[in-house]
């Protein structure tokens, strides 16, 4: 919402001695935050009034003349202009030598055709002006100044109303009060402690006859229409509104147009209520009708455009068609033209909610109905018709009819709150007397009697004891209110499973992997693109009925489309390798429930060079063993579609799933543009935290040597490394430390069809040396243990 | 003989001295020392020798020995010294050579910025805490004391998943003040960061999903000056000692009285510009926007079943992406979601 400084000055509380820092920073703190504000005059510098003393042929052009024109200093300045319509005598615009004008144009002293000439005479335009600004004057030429519009050498910034600051305010959708410049003037004047000045607009009236003769007004659509509020004007002279209504308006980014339409504007400025005025001769049978658009109605508004109307958007129509879209725009039909001369003013207060969903559905939010959206007070339609008559009165442009039609729909609901310093205090944590609050209160015009504070009408945001503590806040100063430290038994912390979530963050860091955060929702493509059959439960994911596109549509079931999407990405940048995790969560739709579950996933992807399936697998046994996962078993998944089928491995502990890790398939690598390996793990981070160790204790560092054993075995092929080491262990008995694996050959000497595994074997004792005959025994058990199991023999 | 014995002294002394390596060392040694070597040719001589003269020589004899073998020593030890060094000298590196590459991952930059917050808050007695993301109207809206027909429940807005528009994606965090105060009872101090999104286009300042960090706390006796000083003090924490703050009055349907926090300009110190240029951290405001808060509005008290007549509290929310892009000179949102590991590489 903007304000112009000069009307709070002139008509409500004079602040003329407060500069605008002062006046911005005030205004702020006391709850009315200012988002920009700029003086009026600050484009154009250096231009002030001249007179053209001579002017005198250009020798060398036919159309420029060279003018000796004086700009108040001791001597005349040349100036050569090409314009036609100057004369001598003529007050003019002048932009001196180094001066400038709005858009940053930079005047300098220069020679036209030879001639020096030392600046420039400006047409209004050039000074940012328009037609509409200045009615009747000449627009194709040099502005001539009206004669005793100021002498040579005046500035030109206040002759065109540019001696003015504009302030634009952000306003709280509680405060639709404040979408005016009175109720802008109030806040104002409480917050500098300052009384303003109220005017009552009075109409006199005329002979013309009464409204009750011409018009009729119904309101059938009554839920949508609390007020409907309307008088009349007779024999309309329409002409430009004056100077000082047109400097208003400008100032405040309106475009003068006529004098009632600027009345209409004007008062909307001023009171915040939006209005509007209808030629009456197209007011059919004199009839006014407020209610619902009819299925398949269609209405040109004034700029021209035909809506599309449907059940449920309020229009103003009269006994046949709609003439106005309520509280949005004026029907093209019933605008004010040149020859109008009986008018209808409205002055009427709509549903807030209804004209909002109206403009939305429309696609047309006007000054107006921004104003209305924010439920304004219907008790303002009256005191704004009244304000519109009076303006007419005033600016001589018609007679007032007499009668005032007013339709009201609602039952003022008058409230009251009791003042009640001590809760107030209490609250606040402060110590202001009562003397003070009231005071305060009634700077804001909230008055109080006794006890109760009478809530007016303009503020229906105060409701009860917290909103007066709020009112009083801000009048005594939020920055006055003394800091505190207050006290609670409460102790601060992270869940188990935060410091789990950071712990397994920064594991996944070790092992080289960073961190990306994806959007929760995707397309419903992804399952063909990591290749999810038909049938697949993960297809089961929760709609975004009004998604801002289909990409982002769904919630997803499922983390590995997230982190190939960003893989893919980064390898379109082509960055050679990425190495990312994230901890997301799934939104997993439950039968019989509201929400859905929403689990967290580890999702970890990489690809580059020397990344493998074991890269990835080591890395998550290193997270594994720094969470104190339980043993994790692996086991070949070949029925994992978003997966290479040989190389993917479904992860289990204590025979729960936890996820699945591997290459991921080629296929589906393509569909994200990859052409290299690609390699994920997923896994249920949820599922993960109900799988750890309890914390370590110490057990004991062995006092007996260990002996270590290496066997290589031939087998077939298929023998798995996990079955042949749970053949070992189960042989071996618990003598048995540590088994591992450490080399694989197929080759010479060994058959085809086979392989060659080579274990290490760890034995130990915890109560003595174990001998060659102890160690020697495992081996043979294990070795028949293989053989009869594995088939497989010493190499 | 004394003569023959001075000579092979001098003799060795200066053959040792040239000796040069360990093989010549020890060739020396076997020459002058050796059961063939020279001292010993000469001590079979002693037999020859009157009764006087033997011990005399004889002590010269071990005297010369001595010496050799002192000599013997000091030039062994020079000679490994040299060798030892020349090794050393042979086995120098180019230290410039980069290391064997080990590179560990970074954390998200707007994790590490939520990180350092939460930790704060944490050392300040609030607990964390997380709720779902698919919200119900009710929590999200209703109960907050946002009334149906507001505009920021408009579908185009926030994002529905049911015609009644029951359930929604969370829009802000602020139902977790009633998921939390309708489950545990006053005090109550908490911090619940998370993901929110609304129905905004991506672009340098929008992403229809973003952070924010809402704070909640209920207690007896909790009044605004509390408010002021937990978030002064906190925001100091994070931002400097001399952090200088401003409370401006705002709206939120869900607090009353209501605010905003400010910070003074860092850059321009309150003032707006530098050098005359309107100053581009803060736009020439001379503050810069922290959080909204308030005391939490006796209605939504009310609606989680706690008694606004004994129990008063103050809520919070602040903007985490923000928060980051400030801090971290990120001018453009889209490069948070991202992801591209140049961009995660420099946090």
């Amino acid at each position: 919402m903007k304000l112009n400084r000069k009307w709070i000055n002139e008509e409500f509380v004079d602040l003329s001695q407060v500069s605008d820092k002062e006046f911005v920073e005030t205004l702020t703190v006391f709850g009315q935050k200012v988002e920009t504000w700029e003086r009026m005059d600050a484009e154009i510098r250096n231009v002030v009034v001249g007179r053209v003393l001579s002017m005198e042929r250009h020798p060398n052009s036919d159309h420029m003349f060279i003018c000796q024109v004086d700009v108040g200093q001791e001597a005349p300045v040349q100036i050569v202009t090409g314009a036609q319509n100057v004369h001598e005598g003529d007050l003019v615009p002048v932009a001196l030598h180094n001066s400038y004008l709005p858009g940053g144009v930079h005047i300098t002293k220069g020679k036209l055709r030879g001639e020096v000439s030392n600046g420039m005479l400006c047409s209004f335009a050039e000074l940012g002006l328009t037609q509409n600004d200045l009615p009747g004057v000449y627009a194709d030429g040099i502005w001539i100044l009206e004669p005793d519009a100021g002498k040579p050498g005046d500035d030109i910034n206040p002759i065109i109303g540019n001696d003015d600051t504009v302030v634009d305010f952000e306003i709280t959708n509680n405060r639709p009060d404040c979408y005016s410049i009175i109720g802008l003037a109030r806040e104002t004047a409480a917050a500098f402690g300052k009384t303003m000045k109220h005017h009552e607009p009075v109409v006199h009236g005329s002979d013309a006859g009464s409204i009750f003769e011409h018009l009729d007004v119904e309101v059938p659509a009554e839920k949508l229409c609390n007020r409907y509020t309307s008088r009349m004007v007779a024999n309309v002279k329409i002409g430009p509104s004056p100077k000082w209504m047109r400097a208003r308006l400008r100032a405040n980014g309106v475009r003068p147009i006529n004098n009632i339409v600027d009345i209409t504007n004007y008062v909307m400025l001023e009171y915040g209520q939006p209005m509007h005025a209808f030629d009456y001769r197209y007011v059919s049978s004199g009839k006014i009708v407020v209610r619902e658009a009819e299925e398949g109605e269609t209405m040109t508004t004034l700029e021209g455009t035909q809506r599309e109307l449907k059940p449920g958007m309020l229009v103003i129509a009269d006994e046949t068609k709609p003439i106005g879209l309520a509280g949005i725009m004026g029907g093209l039909n019933s605008e004010i033209r040149e020859d109008t001369t009986m008018v209808v003013f409205e002055s009427a207060n709509f549903d807030g909610t209804s004209i909002r969903q109206t403009a939305l559905a429309l696609g047309m939010r006007t000054e107006a109905s921004g104003k209305f959206e924010k439920h304004l007070d219907p008790m303002l339609t009256v005191p704004a018709v009244q304000r519109a008559c009076e303006l007419v009165e005033m600016l001589g442009c018609g007679d007032v009819l007499d009668g005032m039609i007013d339709v009201i729909n609602y039952v003022p609901q008058p409230r009251t709150i009791k003042l009640e310093p001590e809760k107030i205090n209490h609250l606040l944590g402060t110590n202001i007397s009562r003397e003070d609050m009231v005071k305060y209160l009634s700077l804001l015009e909230i008055p109080v009697e006794g006890d109760d504070i009478l809530v007016p009408s303009f503020r229906p945001d105060l409701i009860r004891m917290a909103d007066i503590a709020e009112e009083v806040g801000r009048s005594y100063g939020y920055n006055e209110i003394p800091t505190t430290e207050f006290k609670t038994a409460t102790q601060g912390g992270y869940s188990r499973e935060m410091k789990l979530e950071t712990k397994a963050g920064t594991l996944c860091r070790a092992m080289g992997y960073s961190e990306i955060i994806t959007y929760s929702f995707v397309s419903p493509g992804v399952f063909d693109q990591i290749r999810v059959p038909a049938d697949s439960p993960l297809r089961n994911a929760l709609k975004i009925q009004n998604p801002l596109g289909e990409d982002t549509s769904i919630m997803r079931t499922v983390a590995l489309p997230s982190m190939l999407e960003i893989l893919g990405r980064n390898n379109a940048y082509h960055n050679k390798a990425a190495k990312l995790y994230e901890v997301a969560k799934v939104y997993l739709p439950q039968e019989g429930e509201t929400l859905p579950r929403e689990p967290k996933m580890l999702m970890l992807g990489t690809y580059g060079a020397g990344e493998t399936f074991f890269t990835l697998k080591g890395e998550l046994e290193g997270i594994f063993q720094g969470l104190r996962m339980k043993k994790v078993e692996y086991t070949a998944e070949k029925n994992n579609p978003s997966y290479h089928p040989g190389r993917c491995a479904r992860l289990s502990v204590e025979g729960v799933d936890i996820g699945v890790m591997g290459q991921v398939h080629p296929l589906v690598a393509k569909n994200y543009g990859i052409d290299s390996e690609v390699f994920c793990a997923e896994l249920n981070f949820t599922e993960m935290l109900n799988r750890m160790l309890p914390d370590a204790t110490y057990v004991q560092l062995p006092k007996y040597p260990a002996v270590s054993r290496d066997l290589a075995l031939v087998c077939d092929e298929a023998v798995t490394v996990a079955e042949a080491e749970k053949v070992i262990a189960g042989a071996a008995g618990k003598l048995l430390r540590d088994v591992r694996l450490f080399d694989i050959y197929r080759g010479v000497g060994v058959p085809a069809g086979k392989k060659s595994m080579a274990f290490s074997l760890e034995l130990r004792a915890d109560d003595r040396t174990l001998t060659d005959a102890d160690s020697e025994g495992v081996i043979q058990k294990v070795l028949a243990a293989l053989a009869e199991k594995l088939n497989a023999t010493l190499r | 003989m004394k003569e023959q014995l001075e000579s092979i002294r001098q003799q060795a002394l200066a053959a040792l001295e040239d000796a040069a390596t360990p093989a010549a060392l020890e060739e020396l040694r076997v020459k002058l020392l050796g059961k063939k070597g020279e001292l010993t040719a000469v001590l079979k001589q002693m037999g020859k020798l009157s009764a006087e003269e033997r011990p005399v020589m004889g002590q010269m004899a071990n005297a010369v020995r001595a010496a050799i073998e002192e000599k013997l020593e000091e030039r062994k030890a020079t000679i490994h010294a040299a060798a030892m060094e020349a090794k050393l000298a042979a086995e120098a590196i180019d230290v410039t050579i980069p290391g064997k590459e080990f590179a560990i991952g970074h954390q998200h930059p707007m994790n590490q910025v939520l990180q350092q917050i939460k930790d704060t808050f944490v050392g300040m007695g609030y607990q964390v805490v997380e709720g779902p993301e698919v919200e119900l109207a009710d929590y999200n809206f209703t109960r907050l004391n946002i009334e149906e027909g507001h505009p920021s429940r408009d579908r185009s807005d926030t994002f529905y998943f049911t015609d009644d528009d029951s359930v929604l994606l969370r829009t802000q965090t602020s139902p977790m003040q009633i998921r939390v105060m309708e489950n545990a009872k006053p005090p109550i101090c908490i911090l619940a960061p998370g993901r929110v999104f609304r129905k905004d286009e991506a672009d340098a300042t929008h992403s229809p999903m973003f952070h924010q960090i809402e704070g909640l706390v209920v207690a007896e006796d909790i009044t605004m000056g509390d408010l002021k000083g937990a978030l002064i003090g906190i925001m100091r924490k994070i931002y400097g000692e001399n952090a200088q703050m401003r409370f401006r009055p705002h709206h939120f349907p869900f607090t009353e009285p209501s605010c905003e926090m400010d910070m003074q300009c860092h850059k321009c110190h309150g003032t707006g510009e530098i050098d005359g240029q309107v100053c581009s951290t803060c736009h020439g405001e001379g503050w810069i926007e922290l959080l909204g808060a308030g005391m939490v509005h006796p209605t939504v008290l009310e609606n989680c079943g706690i008694d606004p007549e004994k129990f008063s509290g103050f809520a919070f929310g602040m903007g985490l992406e923000r928060m980051a892009m400030g801090r971290l000179k990120i001018n453009d949102l889209r490069l948070i979601f991202d992801n591209d590991v140049r961009f995660l590489n420099q946090f």
